[in-house]
């Protein structure tokens, strides 16, 4: 129509464009950088998986190691400790949690070999966080010799396996892989 | 708000009037983005925005800076928010080269209002309040660089509190108070970081009264006529509403001067630093070449040019004291200033001793950057500081009131239409 | 506490006059590197060499305390696979606060402090010196050539004269006071490199010189892409917004004559 409709309708169009590139370059220069920023750093993603070397761990004994900022109990079971968390296989299903809460076996039940890292079971490597409330249990504690967690009087099975006491799940054992006879690497 | 007529916001639904009536914020924001703006405003008068701006980018930057700061491990947690930190390093050099960006549009904004006369009566209130926002603006960029705790932070820290110490009886006491201990600790890099994120917050309350004093006079313009405020319709032939005239119009400017800033960030964002403070703070060692950021340079030249006592002054007490005033100085314009014109468009003896006033002050910055055994034509580089620093002050205290008597001004417009349509050529 | 400004400030002149005396002879060469420039990016490969010859020179006193392991697999750094930079990271030692014991280093450690000789750490080195000055004080050198802290390692390190001072320290045309008393850590074939680069001082130099620049700014690559997005879309956004804006004004500067 006339020029100054013609002016108008180019202002506009310029003023669409102009608010357009204005929030594109809003988003992709503050709102996404403000976001992410707050996520993990580089320095905890780093985090994500260790190795260990569990060879020097003596028959009964356990070490603590940190993964992803959380402590993690790796126990070298004896004999007799695997023998009587195998017995105990026969009674899975009247415990308060039949299932692995195994990372690595998702799907199986809270049967012994699911809960070691190893077919022999020497090994249980398990979150040292109690499933009630997060305190750190105590080693060789507790009325099946395996953890006990002093916060609410939790009892677990050398397999981690919660028997007795306040705590929902069995200990959770995070994903862990054998890279040698010796060295385990927590974490994906 | 402005004593200019104009339109003020009528609410027209229910609701509008109901909550109108319990708190007329939509009326206020109306006021003051709809406020009449004089339409002869140059490119000069788009650095208010860009300081806006920039008050913005650094409590935004800062506060993100400070998610990943820790001051009991200044140095390594600067490192770790460059390396590790999810952008970190671009959080980081934008907040540092902020203050580079902040205080150019600082400058540029004062010597415009010391060009148009923008400080004269009836804006003191407002040239004052910039005065005051403008030392703490240099509070906060001065404690924010010693967070780095780098070397530079470190030595820089003793010397400008060393600064106070210099006091006559009650220096050593202040200095004491200022770092928490004889010399720079934790203690003191605490007490800055508190400071340094507070500060900023009350810069923009000072920012909020700056505006709202300039908004109650009207703005100046290069003409520095007044806004004919008789009726609506006549104030209409004078102003335009901010919104969208100027908003647009200082976006254009801050949008340019971000890309500047950008390229800055992109291609070398360590330019306006200094390499020493990408070196742990050593309290035994200080670095060999110590100067402030460029942005304290002309005070701090204006500082060092006082290498002598002033009658019963000891010169560095002296130094201290004509560094505070060639800041405070600025203050008395509105006073000290005697001419009836009050731009420097129609004022020809005025430009040149503008224009030498920034030629001085870019001077001052240079030397202040220099050794003290720099020499030009063999002249000692604070003996020429010392000139400098005499003339900066003679603006002030001699220039401004003498001009106002002696000075032939040219022919004044008429109104800012005038103004406007003479530069634009319509009828 | 006249005497303290007084002290500072002669402090003050005393050392930039030290600056100014011993920085007369100092010898920095401009080099080109790949990093230079707006556009400039880090050379993976030389990132890796540079890595092993400070692993296997330098490392011996020199620290890269503020670089993680984890930072070696990084795109735009030496961006080695990461089975292997979890290997290379159990050749070194690292304290442990929680144990209060040294123990083998992770992949999620930094690289040990090394303060043993009293060697300075290196990872902020190229970022902490500056190679280019002046003229006059102005700093355009700085805006031509770059900072030149690169530089300045590169002239350190290939500008040993071979003659020793009679304190036993090392004459070097590159160091400030110009002798030093790291002894050459550098010379021919002292390092064999597996891709074929030639084995020479000066390729040793080169290599770990853009290494060190890795570990002062590792996000460089990230901000020579991301800087010039951002300049770019600011710039298209400052011409629509110029254009919006004469637009806007054209009605107010060209007002149509009363009909």
């Amino acid at each position: 129509m006339s020029q100054a409709d013609e002016n108008q309708t180019r202002r506009d169009l310029l003023f669409y464009a102009a608010g357009g590139t204005a929030a594109v370059a809003a988003g992709t220069m503050v709102v996404a950088p403000a976001v992410s920023q707050m996520s993990a750093s580089a320095d905890i993603r780093a985090l994500s998986k260790i190795q260990v070397d569990i060879g020097f761990i003596p028959e009964g004994g356990q070490i603590v190691v940190e993964w992803q900022l959380k402590p993690v109990f790796i126990r070298h079971r004896t004999a007799d400790e695997i023998a009587a968390a195998r017995e105990d296989d026969a009674i899975i299903s009247e415990m308060r949690d039949p299932t692995s809460e195994n990372a690595n076996k998702p799907e199986a039940d809270a049967a012994d070999v699911n809960r070691a890292i190893d077919e022999a079971g020497k090994y249980v490597v398990a979150i040292a966080l109690c499933t009630h409330l997060g305190c750190v249990p105590t080693v060789n504690a507790g009325e099946f010799e395996g953890w006990f967690c002093p916060c609410h009087g939790s009892h677990y099975d050398t397999a981690g396996r919660i028997r007795k006491g306040p705590a929902p799940r069995n200990l959770e054992i995070p994903p862990v892989k054998m890279v040698s006879d010796t060295v385990i690497e927590i974490g994906v | 708000m402005s004593g200019i007529p104009h339109d003020h916001y009528e609410p027209t639904s229910a609701v509008g009037k109901w909550f109108h009536k319990r708190l007329p914020i939509v009326s206020l924001a109306y006021g003051t983005l709809m406020i009449p703006t004089p339409k002869n405003l140059n490119w000069w008068w788009i650095w208010g925005i860009v300081l806006t701006f920039c008050l913005v980018l650094m409590i935004v930057t800062g506060i993100v800076l400070a998610m990943h700061y820790n001051v009991g491990d200044g140095f390594e947690s600067v490192e770790h928010i460059m390396r590790d930190v999810n952008g970190g390093w671009a959080w980081r050099y934008v907040h540092m080269n902020g203050a580079s960006l902040f205080f150019i549009a600082v400058y540029i904004h004062i010597f415009r209002g010391l060009y148009y006369g923008s400080y004269k009566a009836p804006r003191e209130i407002t040239w004052v309040v910039g005065v005051i926002i403008f030392l703490l603006m240099m509070a906060t960029a001065f404690m924010g660089y010693t967070l780095p705790q780098g070397q530079m932070s470190l030595h820089g820290t003793s010397v400008i509190t060393g600064l106070f110490g210099t006091i006559p009886w009650v220096g050593e006491d202040i200095k004491l108070w200022l770092l928490g201990g004889p010399a720079v600790s934790g203690a003191s890099y605490n007490r800055f970081f508190a400071l340094h994120f507070l500060l900023p917050f009350v810069i923009a309350a000072m920012v909020a009264v700056h505006i709202w004093a300039f908004h109650t006079t009207g703005n100046n313009n290069p003409a520095g006529v007044d806004v004919r405020i008789k009726t609506k319709e006549v104030a209409e032939k004078d102003t335009l509403p901010f919104w969208p005239y100027f908003v647009i119009k200082d976006l254009v400017g801050l949008c340019f001067v971000l890309t500047a800033f950008a390229a800055i960030v992109w291609m070398m964002p360590n330019y306006l630093g200094h390499p020493d403070n990408y070196i742990v703070g050593n309290p035994f060692v200080t670095p060999e070449h110590i100067v402030p950021e460029w942005y304290f340079l002309p005070f701090y030249a204006m500082l060092r040019a006082i290498d002598f006592d002033i009658i019963f002054i000891p010169a560095a007490f002296a130094g201290f004291a004509v560094m505070m005033g060639s800041v405070l100085i600025l203050a008395i314009a509105p006073w000290t200033d005697t001419s009836e014109v009050r731009s420097g468009r129609y004022r020809p003896m005025l430009k040149w001793f503008f224009w030498l006033l920034v030629a001085d002050f870019i001077f001052l910055m240079w030397a202040g950057s220099q050794s003290t055994d720099m020499t030009i034509l063999s002249i000692s580089v604070t003996r020429l500081a010392l000139l400098g620093a005499i003339y900066w002050f003679a603006y002030f205290l001699i220039v401004l009131p003498l001009l106002g008597i002696i000075e032939k001004t040219h022919t004044v417009p008429d109104t800012i239409e005038g103004d406007f349509n003479a530069t634009h050529g319509a009828e | 506490m006249k005497k303290l400004l007084i002290s500072t400030i002669a402090s003050l002149a005393l050392a930039t006059g030290a600056m100014a005396a011993g920085g007369g002879d100092v010898h920095i060469e401009d080099h080109d590197w790949s990093f230079e420039g707006p556009f400039g990016s880090y050379d993976t490969l030389q990132l890796q060499r540079g890595l092993q010859v400070f692993t296997e020179v330098c490392s011996a006193c020199h620290g890269v305390k503020f670089v993680g392991f984890y930072a070696l697999d990084d795109e735009g750094g030496p961006a080695l696979p990461e089975a292997q930079v979890r290997e290379y990271a159990k050749g070194f030692e690292v304290w442990n606060e929680k144990t209060k014991e040294y123990q083998t280093a992770q992949y999620s450690d930094h690289f040990p402090e090394n303060a043993g000789v009293g060697a300075p750490d290196l990872s902020l080195m190229a970022k902490a010196r500056a190679g280019f000055h002046g003229p006059y004080g102005l700093g355009i050198n700085q805006v031509v050539k770059g900072m030149g802290g690169p530089e300045y390692i590169y002239s350190l390190l290939t500008g040993y004269t071979g003659h020793e001072t009679e304190d036993g320290l090392h004459e070097n045309t590159a160091y400030p006071s110009g002798a030093l008393s790291m002894a050459p850590p550098l010379e021919d074939g002292i390092v064999t490199y597996a891709d074929g680069s030639p084995e020479t001082l000066k390729q040793y130099s080169e290599d770990v010189t853009a290494f060190l620049m890795w570990t002062a700014e590792p996000k460089l690559n990230q901000r020579k892409r991301g800087g010039m997005i951002a300049v770019l879309m600011l710039g298209f956004l400052s011409v629509l917004l110029f254009l919006a804006n004469k637009a806007l004004w054209y009605p107010v500067k060209h007002p149509r004559k009363e009909d």
